[in-house]
């Protein structure tokens, strides 16, 4: 039971508890938060099975220990995944301004918006 | 049971809690704050994993940025629906699906216990590869030149998620500035840490995509800390973000993807294949893609937290 | 000489962790968020300083020294602005004007 292998299950772990987020959750912003950790999960995965290819090779000499390929995959799931998570939000944020909007028009909707102190 | 194996498990076993308390937590604002710590311990776990690169990237953009975001969504909607709303699953589904999510995770972790040893790896190949890109450190050379198509298509990638924030913009609010950012009332605190930070924050983020040659750093980390550093700013009130519809910024936006478009495009020719670097023209050409990168990137990064344009209501031009 | 050196990392990193503790004991049990603030900047940026002291005798470069300590004064400067920002929050910086109002009636509506 090396250190690799715990980050390896507590990302199989990372990867159960998104999803039952993102099932179970009725609320739309948790449900972008779970994706998150199903995404952390995955990577975490994915940095295991890098560390675990690199042990035997320390890669230019540079103190690198792991295989930089699935790493360099991991970087660019990061930044994609972020990229969907920005127009998940913008796109919540969008829902409730509209629904706010429809509410103040007396549709019968009753969810309004928090109002924020001091503009915005 | 060394020690290092003692401090793995307690980090292990830390950000099993928080994942749990994130998914758990009574409101929507707890969950983004807990989220945040999540991934700032995420990152420790990418340097025990001699990820360096990752546990920047992880630092930056999925926890800075999307902790941003996430807090400002948390801020501004009606309060989500908790677990107890008649909308959700009931009791005994939860279970169900908890029994599910944990076969899943179960048979994820018995690939986990069951991968091949001695481990099948691609560090061999990078390594006699490398020097021809004259860097030297491998993430670099394998993002910038072996599999530089992926990295072309995610920062490409960035820009229709902003097209799709600016297109949520209402009818009046089209082509304007983003106004959806949390301007508090002029704080003396935040405009000092506004003047006094960002300088700081630039020389780093410059200083991050430089030493990405040869030690862990990027553009992408780089990036990011230049995007905060000018939404720092945005958020205190000192500058106004720009409107959408400005040439000057459009072009920016796309300088760095077209930068490496085209170089990878004349590699068709000049090298025999398409995102190839002649000989000897490896680290020139990475730098400028790097250079037009940082710049494009950072401004992408901070109009996605700026958000979709708005009606400016303090323009006294404009109705409420 | 290195020995020596290496109990001063020790002992002055487990009292940054002490005063981290610390400041963690304050969230949880102090009764409201001015004094929250309190125990998490003051004990944080003492624990931050006391840990930056005991790295720095483990880095050998006079770079690396000015980098932690970089790190250190960065963080204070956030912590402090951010403290600063929550206590705004909680109570109007006009707030002598109501030191008559009792502590449930909150911060007024603007």
């Amino acid at each position: 039971m090396t250190g690799e292998t715990l980050f390896g299950l507590s990302g199989a772990a990372l990867v159960g508890i998104g999803l039952y987020g993102l099932i179970c959750h009725p609320g739309a912003l948790r449900k972008i938060v779970a994706f998150n950790l199903l995404g952390g999960g995955v990577f975490l995965l994915f940095g295991v099975i890098a560390k675990r290819g690199g042990g035997a090779l320390a890669v230019a000499g540079k103190g690198a220990d792991g295989d930089p390929v699935p790493q360099a995959l991991v970087i660019t799931g990061l930044v994609v995944a972020f990229a969907a998570t920005a127009i998940a939000i913008v796109l919540l944020r969008g829902l409730g301004e509209r629904r706010a909007r429809a509410s103040q028009k007396g549709d019968g909707s009753s969810i309004q918006p928090k109002r924020h102190s001091g503009g915005g | 049971m060394t020690s290092a194996l003692v401090v793995d498990g307690l980090l292990a076993l830390l950000v099993l809690g928080l994942a749990l308390r994130v998914t758990f937590a009574r409101t929507d604002y707890g969950s983004a704050v807990g989220f945040m710590g999540y991934g700032l311990l995420l990152a420790l776990v990418w340097v025990r994993l001699a990820a360096v690169d990752v546990a920047l990237t992880e630092a930056a953009v999925g926890t800075g940025l999307t902790g941003f975001l996430l807090l400002g969504a948390a801020a501004r909607l009606a309060p989500g629906e908790s677990f107890d709303a008649p909308g959700a699953p009931g009791f005994g589904s939860r279970i169900l699906v908890g029994l599910l999510c944990g076969v899943v995770a179960a048979g994820l972790g018995a690939v986990v216990l069951s991968l091949p040893d001695p481990a099948p790896t691609l560090a061999p190949l990078v390594a006699e590869n490398l020097p021809p890109t004259e860097v030297a450190n491998p993430i670099t050379g394998v993002l910038m030149a072996h599999r530089a198509v992926d990295t072309l298509l995610e920062t490409v990638v960035l820009i229709p998620a902003l097209i799709g924030i600016w297109s949520l913009a209402s009818d009046s609010g089209w082509g304007g500035r983003p106004g959806s950012l949390p301007l508090l009332r002029s704080s003396g605190p935040l405009t000092l840490l506004a003047q006094v930070l960002p300088p700081f924050g630039i020389l780093v983020g410059i200083h991050l995509v430089w030493v990405g040659a040869d030690e862990p750093g990027g553009k992408f980390q780089g990036a990011a800390v230049l995007a905060a550093m000018w939404v720092l700013v945005l958020v205190a009130g000192l500058r106004r973000p720009p409107a959408v519809i400005g040439q000057r910024l459009r072009l920016l936006v796309v300088l760095g993807p077209l930068v490496f478009l085209g170089i990878g495009i004349a590699g068709i020719w000049l090298a025999r294949a398409f995102l190839a670097y002649p000989e000897g023209w490896a680290k020139p050409l990475i730098l400028t893609i790097e250079a037009a990168l940082t710049l494009s990137l950072a401004l992408v990064l901070g109009m996605i937290l700026a958000g979709p344009p708005a009606v400016d209501r303090s323009d006294p031009k404009v109705g409420p | 000489m290195s020995l020596a050196l290496d109990l001063f990392t020790l002992v002055a990193v487990s009292a940054g962790a002490l005063f981290f503790l610390a400041g963690a004991l304050g969230l949880l049990r102090f009764p409201d968020t001015l004094s929250r603030l309190h125990a998490l900047t003051k004990a944080d940026n003492l624990g931050l300083g006391l840990v930056v002291l005991g790295l720095l005798p483990q880095v050998s470069s006079p770079l690396g020294w000015i980098g932690l300590i970089a790190v250190w004064l960065l963080a204070l400067l956030s912590g402090a602005t951010v403290g600063q920002l929550l206590a705004e929050a909680v109570r109007p910086p006009d707030w002598s004007r109501q030191a008559t109002r009792s502590p449930e009636e909150g911060p007024p509506r603007d």
